[in-house]
């Protein structure tokens, strides 16, 4: 077997609430491995901390106890303790996070807001714009709007405005939380389709899904998370 | 041996009517000026017989340069005759007994108020002006103290943005008198408020120039071969007044800078700005050498 | 929290001020502050009036002193000491490579000149000394604020908030600074402007990838302008991370309180 790209050891969170003086647990003692390539699905009931664990692994949240090395190409780094400016550079570089949430900016256009990863990426702003508009069109993003602001579109094409930006660039790791919510058939099967080329690229994926069955082909493994035990982690 | 052989007799007041250390005060502070040109140097400004803003701090450089064997010209605007220019120079006769002259050719020292005579001065000459305001960025910084670590910082990009404000709301300078201008590279000064045309002829010039502002108590200097250049942008040339096709109504003088004389019928007459000049040309004698030929600077 | 090896970005901090101390009399206004900032990105620094966060911003300014501590910047040929240059230095220093961006737009624009002749001011302490330059320049720096150019000869005193902000952004970018300081940039204006004062922030951020430190008391404000964020409290540096994580997963009781209440 390859080299994971990433390893959680005894990870733990917990949520210090100190106007109630009192802490609320998440997880503990989680322990998984992820090979590239490789497709985990997040499962457990609602409120289990599956999205917890999503953000704790994309650093928006700050575990607690536990290691979660990641094999950068500099070296294994422990996600749990990098510098901030690391994680931010991570972020840039190869660990995405899709959710079904856009954060539309004013007075960017779609096809720009879609097409700035491969041109921080370095890319040129010809080839960017263009591929851009082709992860536009295979979204079902109706061509007209490409030059909108998603800032005054409608939930479901604002999702799939940032399901195109999320997923243009190819990561390393791609942390999925619900992306398939509220998508229509067209969209999902057509980010089905790219999770897929992702995957046979060799991106390690983890994510939740509300429905499952829309990704089962992907699915590698199954990580159950249990409502304030330790978390079993099912082959 | 008495007190008497000691002492000098006593006298109503000391040559040149300053007394002795009024003057030792005036030479360090120019001397001081020199070794810095451009550079405003502060001085005491003593009580002379002449009201504050009429030419007391130049009055003053020149009773601490006079000597029994200076010759004086004293001229005012351009006019030798003025009321202010008269009294002076006879003030200056009275009390140091030096000579007094019209002739810029003649003259060892020169103290003029807003102008630079059209003769060319030479090596052992010395030319006073005197000065209203002596400090060039009072325009753009009120504050004096701060005007000051401006100069030490050689900090005129407000200086240079007054310029900017000029064409950009007039298509052109405006500054007329008074130009800013660069000194030996590193200060900028105001030449007291003698017009644009009057300006090159500080450059590189072989006389020396004090500029004494008695009511603001600075004066600063502009030593022989000291460049002065006028801030001007690279692609926005340095203009002088257009006084080169002009005539003197009187003398007939030509490319010199004139005074303008509105007629009753809506036009002017020109006349020659530095009167003996025209004196001399109305005589017939032959002018010295001149800064302009033409309408052209010639250094 | 400790940070382990290795390290993965290479740069060294544009920005590094280490253990800065300052007292007025016997109120203390920052006490062994730190702070890195890296190329490209932006520090976010929040905390409420008297917290000292304007007091740090002026220090990397070089407008003040701190009675301890260290500043310097990674550029060629800076000195590696600022604190101990004399004033000279670090108004030459200031000039060329800080621009600052102050709440008061008085304290930044000389109200009475031009607009462009503000920009054009910043142009000409640089040694520029070509007009049609100084005027093109000028105009691109304005343009790049988002001002109207049709204004750009108005002097600020006749401009709204909004515009005298552009007007001190305009001033602020013309020599394409190393570090860019924004002192609550859009606290004295209208909600509406504020957003199209940030929008331009942003914009000039994304295609410039301008270095900037944005003091603001205003979470929303650093929350859509920062990378990374200080949370300041009576002169310390109660959390520092992430902009996501500090607003998400506060620490600290202070930011925790802060957050849930401005949020």
């Amino acid at each position: 077997m390859t080299q994971p790209i990433l390893r959680v050891e005894n990870l733990a969170k917990s949520f210090r609430m100190h106007h109630l003086d009192r802490s609320l647990h998440a997880f503990e003692g989680l322990s998984f491995t992820l090979a590239p390539g490789e497709f985990v699905l997040l499962s457990g009931a609602n409120g289990v901390g599956k999205s917890t664990l999503l953000r704790t692994l994309y650093r928006s949240y700050l575990p607690v106890a536990g290691r979660i090395l990641y094999d950068a190409p500099e070296g294994e780094i422990d996600l749990a303790r990098a510098a901030d400016v690391d994680i931010a550079l991570l972020r840039a570089r190869e660990i995405g996070f899709v959710t079904q949430f856009l954060t539309a900016r004013p007075r960017v256009a779609a096809e720009d807001l879609v097409a700035e990863p491969l041109r921080r990426a370095g890319q040129d702003a010809d080839s960017a714009l263009a591929e851009a508009r082709r992860w536009l069109a295979e979204f079902g993003v109706k061509p007209e709007l490409w030059r909108a602001y998603p800032t005054t579109f409608s939930g479901g094409e604002q999702q799939k405005v940032n399901l195109a930006r999320a997923l243009i660039l190819p990561q390393r790791l791609l942390l999925l939380d619900e992306p398939t919510a509220s998508l229509d058939a067209g969209a999902r099967s057509a980010l089905v389709r790219r999770l897929e080329a992702l995957k046979q690229q060799g991106v390690a994926m983890i994510g939740v899904f509300h429905h499952p069955g829309d990704v089962a082909a992907l699915i590698d493994r199954d990580i159950r998370l249990d409502p304030k035990e330790m978390a079993h982690v099912a082959e | 041996m008495s007190l008497d052989t000691l002492t000098r007799p006593w006298k109503a007041f000391s040559y040149g009517f300053l007394d002795a250390s009024a003057k030792r005060e005036m030479r360090r502070k120019i001397l001081k000026a020199i070794a810095v040109p451009g550079c405003q140097m502060p001085y005491a400004s003593r009580e002379v017989p002449i009201a504050r803003g009429w030419g007391t701090g130049g009055l003053q450089a020149t009773l601490t340069l006079v000597n029994p064997g200076s010759v004086v010209k004293v001229i005012d605007q351009g006019a030798d005759d003025s009321v202010n220019a008269a009294s002076i120079r006879r003030f200056i006769a009275r009390v140091s007994g030096a000579a007094t002259t019209l002739d810029t050719v003649q003259a060892t020292i020169i103290q003029s108020r807003h102008r630079v005579p059209e003769e060319k001065l030479r090596a052992d000459q010395v030319l006073v002006l005197q000065v209203p305001n002596p400090e060039p960025l009072r325009p753009v910084e009120p504050n004096m103290s701060v005007a000051r670590q401006m100069h030490a910082d050689a900090d005129y990009g407000r200086m240079w943005l007054q310029l900017y404000e000029q064409i950009v709301r007039s298509g052109r300078v405006m500054q007329g008198a008074s130009y800013p201008s660069l000194v030996n590279g590193r200060h900028v000064m105001t030449p007291s408020p003698i017009p644009r045309w009057d300006v090159p002829k500080l450059n590189m010039a072989k006389h020396l120039t004090i500029l004494s502002a008695g009511r603001e108590k600075r004066l600063f200097a502009v030593p022989p071969f000291t460049r002065v250049e006028p801030l001007v942008f690279d692609d926005v040339p340095y203009r002088v007044e257009d006084h080169a096709g002009l005539t003197c109504h009187r003398s007939g003088a030509r490319g010199v800078f004139m005074n303008e004389i509105p007629q009753e019928d809506g036009t002017s007459l020109h006349e020659v700005s530095d009167s003996q000049l025209g004196v001399k040309l109305l005589n017939g004698e032959a002018p010295g050498e001149m800064w302009y030929r033409d309408g052209v600077f010639r250094p | 929290m400790e940070r382990a090896a290795p390290r993965l970005v290479r740069a060294q901090p544009l920005l590094r001020m280490a253990d800065v101390s300052k007292r007025y009399g016997d109120v203390v206004a920052l006490e062994h502050v730190s702070a890195e900032v890296y190329p490209g990105e932006v520090l976010g620094i929040v905390g409420e009036s008297g917290s000292g966060k304007s007091t740090l911003l002026r220090m990397m300014n070089l407008e003040e002193l701190p009675d301890e501590g260290r500043y310097s910047l990674d550029l060629p040929g800076v000195p590696e000491h600022l604190f101990a240059m004399d004033g000279y230095a670090r108004r030459m220093l200031r000039a060329r490579h800080i621009g600052i961006v102050y709440q008061n737009p008085h304290l930044g624009l000389l109200m009475k000149n031009s607009s462009s002749g503000n920009v054009a001011e910043r142009l000409l302490v640089a040694g520029e000394r070509r007009f049609s330059v100084l005027r093109e320049k000028a105009k691109q720096s304005l343009e790049a604020s988002e001002f109207p150019l049709e204004r750009m000869d108005a002097p600020p005193i006749e401009l709204s908030g909004g515009m005298q902000q552009r007007v001190q952004l305009a001033k602020a970018i013309a020599l394409e600074p190393a570090v860019l300081l924004l002192d609550e940039p859009t606290t004295g204006l209208d909600v509406s402007v504020q957003a199209l004062v940030l929008d331009t922030l942003k914009r000039l951020q994304r295609e410039r990838r301008i270095t900037m430190v944005i003091v603001s008391h205003d979470l929303g404000v650093i929350r859509t302008m920062a990378d990374r964020v200080m949370v300041m409290r009576r002169g310390r540096v109660v959390e520092a991370g992430l902009v996501d994580q500090v607003f998400q997963d506060p620490q600290a009781a202070y930011t925790q309180a802060l957050v849930h209440a401005k949020l």
